[in-house]
This record gives structure tokens, C-alpha cells and sequence, in this order.
């Protein structure tokens, strides 16, 4: 072969093609990668044959900068992983420190925290929604999602004054008090929620264009699910009912009554209906913890100054894509030895070449979209 | 059939027309005219820096303890003061925010003791120059002058 200036784009480290084969480039530009993915396609007329993902174009060494923040000041840079979830980044965090710290949580402060990274998951599932069905073709729902995602953002721009990167919640419980309507606005958005949830089954469960661009697309068997290492809706959607807020509480879930949607088809239909089946959960469990929610302080006994005691915390939660993990090593000073995080998107994203073999170009946007990827989570 | 019926009759297409439809009533109409009509935002809202003065003696609330500046992950505050000879405490000369760098995560507005950095409710933070983004005392004491667009 003879040497090029560039490196030739290669699937399975193959650079040689058959004669109707075709190698594309998809992304970084592409607008349906949800950001900033690269996949290098091998191509044979319009199936799929391979698929190679360039990751690292939003890279910004989060889990370096860990290492030159003290323990508080890391916690707002959390947020700017998964910013669509930014809330439950911010628990995982906050969790892992309070599990070197071991310290008490109070109980206010544990049931705000599951009403905002409910919250926060219904609006994760929400710009979900939207930009899937954009990709697909369907161009209604995108504006009916963000409108229904701005109550969420309005509850909480009142409670900490930012809507996206929030920085929520502080190691040892809370920084604000909740605000006066607080509960008055969660009831009113699950209302709310529970009759738009409706509206979008209207718009797509029945269409048929919507079915038939997604039953039987991007098929991840259970088998294949364990085996990558794929948890959230992906997972339930092959029929495994696997959420941590079950299987190792956290928080205080051990007391809310909810269920874990499944479906048997893991394919990108029934993902769609796991995760609208997960809003109504999440209204479920925000009725719940607003009716529950006990007075008392905001936060527990921790110093100004943290400095754990050397020691290492894993701590794993059930974010809106998936299992979020942080694992935190302390060498007693004020800043952690070292943090890393277990993404669900990075780890979800492997599987997507298992999910496009064999299917057609157009598939592969909609595959992209229902593993339901943030890429600032993917790159760090 | 009736499942044969209802593909001629193109019913799900229709309830999804429907719904786009039923949403287009002007009551429900939520687009914003920006900046003709500007939202509203939060009491808690973290927008632009602001050192605040005492409101009687309109002198500066800083007592250049620091911490903000200690507080900050980015350390992008910078406190200058010098010691007061009679009073023997520490008197502000100059505190310098670069905006270009600020997340707005509140953890210097959380760390001041006395209440003279806050961050409000002023979310227009757009300048012609990065320099331009580096706020001084003056600055930070008068905060972003609102402005009239006209077009």
C-alpha cells in the first residue's frame, strides 16, 4: 500500500475495501451525533458493514483538574460532564465524598435531593425525546419537550439561581433551603407531566412512520448488554430490571414506592417506551418525597475545610443514561489523590457497533440517538 | 380489518396532526420577544458579580479577608488591600473579577462572611474586548449599566 500523507480512515483496523465498498465519515459536524462523535463507517451500498468511533474532540481532562481542586471546588465541575443531567452528576460526587467523610446525611436533605435528580432525570428524558424524534424526521415533539424542560429549569433556576450547570448540591447535604412554592411547583409539574405524556404518546407511539423507523433498529440482547458493560434503558429495554435505585438504594429510594419499566424487544422502540415509561416513575416518586418531606437542617456535621482521611469511596447511582460511578482516593490532604468517573454514556457508546452491523445508514442516526449519549460525558 | 380500516384512514397520522395543531393556540404560545421583553429570573439567580456597598455610609462592605478569593476553583479573584494605621484593620484598594473565566457556581458569594460579594440577577454580560471582561472595584460597585436595544 502505498504511504499517504494522512491516515486513511480504517474499520477493524482494514483499510483495503472490496470495489462497491465505501468508507464515510459521520461527524464530528454532524448535527444528529448530539455533539461532537466521529463515526467512520465501512459501508456496502447502504448496510453498515462496520463502524469506528473517534472520540476526545470535547476532552477537557476533568478528572486531572480534580487533582489541583480542593474537595468543594471540584463539585461545580461535575456539572459540565453530563449537563444535561447536571443534578445527578452532582449527587454522585457529592455521595462518594460524603462516603470518605462518612458523615450523616439529613433527611430533608436527602429527599430534596431525590425531588431535584428526579426532576432532573425527567428532563434528561425529555431533550432525549426531542432530539431523538428530530433525527428520526419527527419535528413536533423537539418544542414540545423543551417547553415542558423549561418548568424543570425554572424550579431550578428558583432553587440555586442557575438552570443547566446547577452545582446543587454541597458535600454534606445542601447550600439553599428550598424556596416557598417549591413543592407546590414539583406537584405542578408532574401534573403537568402526566397529561404531556399523553400528548407525545399522540404524536409518536402510534405514527407509523415513528414504528417503523424504530422496531427491530439497533437490536442489543441482554446477552450483548451484560457482556459491554450497558446499564440504564438499554438495559431495561432488553428485560433485565436493573436500576440501582432498587437494587442498592441510595438516599433514601428504599422508601418510595416505584416500579422499574422493562420491555422484552431492546430494540429502539421499546427503549422509547422504557424511558417515557420512567418520566411517569419519576412524577410517581416526586409526589411522594414532597409529601414527605420532613423539616430538620439542611446539612450535616462537616467542616469548612474538608480533608478526608486517606482511604478510597466508590460510589454508583443510577443517573438518567445509565450506572454513574465515582471513585474518589484520598491521601488525607485537601485535594483528591485522584477521581475517576464511570461514565454510562462511554461505556454505552461501545456498544454501538454491536447495535449498527447489518443496518442502514439511516439506522445509524437513530441508534446514535437512542443510546441517548452526552458528549462532554464520553470525552471528560 | 379494523386494524386495515385504520391505515386507510390514516388515523395516527391525524392524532399527531391534531396535537401539533391544538398547540398552536395563541393562549399557548410561550416564545419570549428578547430582548424586546426581558424574562424575568430568579431571586436566587447567579448572574453578574456585584460588590456591595453599606447603604447609609455607602462605604465598601469588603473587609478583604480573602476568601473568596481562596474559595474560587478557577482563581480568578484577586483582593488587594493595604493596613490601616489607625484602625489597624485592612482597607480595599482594588478587587479584580475576571468574568471570562467565572462559572458561576457561587462558592465565593457562599464563602463571604460579610455579605459584600453577591452575584445577581444581571445575566448581559457580553463585551467587545476580553479585557473588557476583567471587572474592577469601580466596575463590580456599579455593576453592568442596563441597556436599550433598539433595531
Amino acid at each position: 500500500m502505498a504511504a499517504t500523507t494522512l491516515e486513511p480512515a480504517s474499520v477493524d483496523g482494514d483499510t483495503f475495501l472490496d470495489s462497491n465498498e465505501l468508507v464515510l465519515n459521520m461527524g464530528p459536524q454532524h448535527p444528529s451525533t448530539h455533539g461532537v462523535l466521529r463515526v467512520i463507517l465501512k459501508l456496502d451500498g447502504e448496510t453498515v458493514l462496520g463502524t469506528d468511533c473517534v472520540i476526545g474532540y470535547l476532552h477537557r481532562g476533568v478528572e486531572k483538574i480534580a487533582e489541583d481542586r480542593t474537595y468543594q471546588q471540584f463539585a461545580p465541575y461535575v456539572d459540565r460532564m453530563d449537563y444535561v443531567a447536571a443534578v445527578s452528576n452532582g449527587l454522585g460526587y457529592c455521595m462518594a465524598v460524603e462516603k470518605l467523610l462518612d458523615v450523616e446525611i439529613p433527611e430533608r436533605a436527602q429527599c430534596v435531593r431525590v425531588i431535584l435528580t428526579e426532576l432532573n432525570r425527567v428532563a434528561s428524558h425529555l431533550l432525549w425525546l426531542g432530539t431523538h424524534a428530530l433525527d428520526i424526521g419527527a419535528i413536533t415533539p423537539v418544542f414540545l419537550c423543551f417547553r415542558e424542560r423549561e418548568e424543570v429549569l425554572k424550579i431550578f433556576e428558583k432553587y440555586c439561581g442557575a438552570r443547566l450547570t446547577t452545582h446543587a448540591f454541597r458535600i454534606g447535604g445542601l447550600q439553599y433551603e428550598t424556596y416557598d412554592t417549591f413543592e407546590k411547583d414539583c406537584v405542578a409539574f408532574c401534573d403537568l407531566m402526566e397529561e404531556k405524556v399523553k400528548e407525545y404518546h399522540d404524536l409518536l407511539t402510534g405514527n407509523r412512520i415513528w414504528v417503523k423507523r424504530t422496531t427491530g433498529v439497533g437490536i442489543l440482547t441482554a446477552e450483548d448488554c451484560k457482556a459491554y458493560g450497558v446499564t440504564g434503558p438499554l438495559l431495561r429495554a432488553a428485560g433485565v430490571a436493573w436500576d440501582l435505585r432498587k437494587a442498592q438504594p441510595y438516599c433514601g429510594y428504599e422508601k418510595y414506592d416505584f416500579e422499574i419499566p422493562t420491555r422484552e424487544g431492546a430494540d429502539t422502540f421499546d427503549r422509547y417506551i422504557v424511558r417515557m415509561r420512567e418520566m411517569e416513575q419519576s412524577c410517581r416518586i416526586i409526589r411522594q418525597a414532597v409529601d414527605a418531606l420532613p423539616s430538620g437542617p439542611i446539612k450535616g456535621k462537616v467542616a469548612k475545610v474538608i480533608k478526608p482521611p486517606p482511604g478510597e469511596a466508590y460510589v454508583s447511582i443510577e443517573a438518567p443514561k445509565g450506572e454513574l460511578g465515582y471513585y474518589v482516593v484520598s491521601d488525607g490532604s485537601l485535594k483528591p489523590y485522584r477521581v475517576r468517573v464511570r461514565p454510562p454514556s462511554f461505556v454505552n457508546l461501545a456498544a454501538l457497533d454491536k447495535m449498527c452491523r447489518g443496518s442502514l445508514v439511516a439506522d445509524v442516526v437513530a441508534i446514535i440517538g437512542t443510546i441517548d449519549i452526552v458528549l462532554g460525558e464520553v470525552d471528560r | 380489518m379494523a386494524n386495515l380500516i385504520k391505515t386507510f384512514l390514516l388515523t395516527d397520522l391525524l392524532k399527531g396532526l391534531w396535537t401539533t395543531f391544538k398547540n398552536q393556540k395563541p393562549s399557548k404560545v410561550v416564545t419570549e420577544q428578547y430582548p424586546l421583553t426581558r424574562p424575568p429570573v430568579a431571586e436566587r439567580y447567579r448572574g453578574a458579580p456585584r460588590l456591595n456597598n453599606h447603604p447609609e455610609t455607602s462605604e465598601t462592605l469588603c473587609i478583604s479577608c480573602n476568601l473568596c478569593a481562596l474559595a474560587c476553583p478557577e482563581q480568578l479573584i484577586v483582593v488587594t488591600s493595604e493596613r490601616n494605621k489607625v484602625t489597624k484593620r485592612k482597607d480595599l484598594t482594588n478587587f479584580t473579577y475576571d468574568l471570562s473565566r467565572c462559572m458561576f457556581c457561587g462558592l465565593c458569594e457562599d464563602a463571604c462572611p460579610v455579605d459584600a460579594l453577591e452575584l445577581t440577577q444581571d445575566f448581559e454580560l457580553a463585551t467587545y474586548t476580553r479585557e473588557g471582561q476583567i471587572w474592577d472595584r469601580q466596575m463590580l460597585e456599579e455593576g453592568p449599566l442596563p441597556q436599550q436595544y433598539t433595531h
